[in-house]
């Protein structure tokens, strides 16, 4: 068994969308007697903006912590750059790559903005304890340029302003921001955002659109997101993933998935906020 | 100057150095509380582990000795070599004191992954229990004296600098100051650590945030493993020192019941509260003592006399620090969501 096989392809938007980087085959996660995710199989290409869809506690989230390595599916396999990935730890995952944000938001609330970006770049430093008293010359460089790498994304994100600030005392637009930072300061090959814009105005939303259009964009990072707001989904997304109590109901472009019947009947039954 | 003042300077000179100890022993449980959120009660037995271990690897002891012979009816007790260099002999405690930690960590800690504090306590209140049964196993009951070549004896300097201020000479003993200052150092180095090493920063992230922290890619059980290394390092400070003062045996592991009230004082949570809230237990214990010993000055007042106070007065000043502050000098401010 591989992955699926696709042609690279440019979209109009000057995008070069690649071939499988992760497939998700057959996934099925259960708590207890609850079905989270059943026999769920879908891929995830190079460069693409994936969205998963999908009503409150259809398994959106399970599924994202079933790609980061924060649970563990009784059945199904997770395949990675070409290869099965055996059961994993989280730390071990993000060290593969792939970085998250949380729905809930998971900061270190007692470090500035600044100190929580830089724990994402933990997996860059080469230099061990030792090292870094021995070679203390080498050490100081990686700092330096893991700090570059951090200011970097703290333009590129806008959040000059509130470098400083410990993040306990942000407002949560910016918190989501934050996490976003510290998450794309790890150069991730593969993103993932739970919900990235809940909770946010309309105002905010946008510009967190534009942020992970232009991530997308200018790093070619591969992101898959979870989102609530069809329409915002609609703008974004490359491929929509739609999930149903714990089923997959849809799977396709965004014009696909809108048209689907099934897809309409689940979230006509649904109260939008 | 009044006599009285002079000799309360002197006591209170000798409460800051006896505080720092404190501080030392609450600093332990302060890092491993942080980043685990366990409350080790085995703290005060690893300062005593750590102490017979550097004793006896010192003295060349053959450690289960006594469990050897008993087995296989043999006579050893000591290796070829009768002392080893102090510096290697306290190299070798600190490998053990992190294989302890590695062990601590595999065998009893993993397996509580997700289970309520007041489990985990308990299973630090076995660990100290068996830690002790291993100690007595591997190097013995007997007490021991331990001398890694730290001067003792009082200071000459300070004792004749306030003979000539004062007209008194203050005992300060040198072991206290060289204390103090290891124990300054210690910190000053931990604080490094956590500040500016990749490992000291994976340690403030899940101190903070666990799930976060396996977000980035930090290991918990790594982690884990280091601040209980760390926490046997500072226990074989403490250790050292406790057991230079006054030898090494078994009382020694009862300094954690010292760190109680340095901890109520000062947060579990907060290292300068660990050292501030050491000083002045260390220091008020002295003072109190001082206090209701000169008769003429307590028994004037009071009509009697208090004994023993070094036992309990600790806690009463933990207490009614603890009345206005119950968050400790430097905890986070507890405030209940609802
Ligand atoms: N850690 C967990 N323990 C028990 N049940 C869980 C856990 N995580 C999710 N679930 C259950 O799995 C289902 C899907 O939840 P979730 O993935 O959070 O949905 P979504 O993100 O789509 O809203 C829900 O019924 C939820 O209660
Ligand atoms: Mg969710």
């Amino acid at each position: 068994m591989t992955m699926m096989q696709y042609e690279p392809y440019e979209t109009p938007d000057g995008r070069t969308i690649g071939n499988t980087l992760m497939e998700m085959k057959n996934i099925t996660l259960r708590f207890g007697g609850v079905v989270a995710i059943q026999d769920i199989s879908f891929d995830i290409r190079e460069g693409e903006i994936r969205a998963i869809i999908g009503p409150n506690g259809a398994g959106k989230s399970s599924m994202l912590n079933v790609i980061s390595g924060f649970y563990n599916p009784q059945e199904g396999d997770v395949w990675f750059r070409g290869t099965k990935r055996p059961p994993m730890r989280p730390y071990l995952v993000a060290r593969q790559g792939i970085a998250r944000t949380f729905q809930n938001i998971a900061l270190f609330d007692g470090m500035s903005v600044l100190d929580n970006i830089m724990t994402g770049r933990l997996n860059h430093m080469k230099t061990g304890f030792l090292g870094q008293a021995i070679w203390w010359g080498k050490a100081e460089k990686e700092e330096t340029l893991n700090r570059e790498k951090a200011e970097e994304i703290i333009d590129f994100l806008e959040i000059q302003s509130i470098r400083k600030t410990p993040v306990g005392r942000l407002p949560y637009g910016l918190k989501k921001r934050v996490e976003l930072a510290r998450a794309l300061v790890a150069e991730p090959e593969l993103l993932l955002l739970d919900e990235p814009m809940a909770g946010m105005n309309v105002e905010e939303k946008e510009d967190m659109s534009r942020f992970i259009l232009d991530v997308n964009d200018e790093y070619g990072t591969t992101i898959a997101l979870i989102e609530h707001d069809m329409g915002v989904v609609m703008d974004l997304s490359d491929r929509v993933v739609v999930m149903d109590y714990g089923k997959k109901i849809g799977d396709g472009t965004p014009d696909e998935v809108r048209n689907n019947q099934e897809v309409i009947d689940a979230y006509l039954g649904v109260a939008h906020d | 100057m009044p006599d009285q003042l002079i000799f309360a300077m002197e006591v209170v000179a000798n409460g800051l150095m006896t505080g720092v100890m404190y501080a030392l022993v609450a600093l332990g449980f302060v890092l491993i509380y942080k980043a685990s959120g366990i409350f080790n009660y085995a703290q005060g037995v690893m300062a005593l582990f750590a102490a017979m271990t550097l004793v006896g690897i010192q003295e060349g002891r053959v450690p289960f000795a006594h469990l050897i012979n008993a087995t296989f009816g043999t006579e050893i007790h000591h290796l070829p070599w009768h002392s080893v260099p102090a510096l290697l002999a306290i190299a070798l405690t600190v490998l053990v004191m992190i294989g302890l930690a590695w062990f601590v960590q595999k065998v009893v800690f993993h397996h509580l992954v997700g289970q309520e504090p007041i489990i985990l306590f308990m299973a630090t209140i076995g660990l100290a229990y068996f830690l002790e049964g291993v100690a007595d196993l591997m190097w013995g009951s007997e007490i021991r004296t331990l001398d890694i070549g730290l001067p003792q004896g009082i200071n000459t300097i300070i004792d004749e600098t306030t003979f000539n201020w004062f007209g008194y000479g203050f005992f300060i003993d040198n072991l206290d100051i060289v204390a103090a200052i290891v124990a300054a150092v210690l910190v000053a180095g931990l604080v490094a650590f956590a500040q500016y090493t990749k490992q000291g920063r994976a340690m403030r992230a899940v101190a903070d945030d666990h799930q976060a922290a396996l977000s980035v890619g930090i290991s918990l059980n790594f982690v884990w493993i280091l601040v209980w290394s760390l926490a046997g390092f500072v226990a074989l400070v403490a250790g050292t020192m406790w057991g230079a003062k006054s030898g090494v045996q078994f009382s020694l592991s009862l300094i954690a019941l010292k760190a109680l009230p340095v901890l109520m004082l000062g947060g579990f949570t907060s290292i300068p509260g660990a050292i501030v809230g050491g000083l002045i237990i260390g220091v008020g214990e002295a003072l109190f003592e001082f206090i209701v010993s000169s008769n003429d000055i307590f028994g004037a007042v009071f009509g009697f006399t208090l004994n023993a106070t070094e036992n309990w007065f600790a806690y009463v000043l933990a207490l009614i620090f603890l009345v206005f502050r119950p968050q400790g000098l430097f905890g986070e401010k507890i405030i209940e969501r609802v």
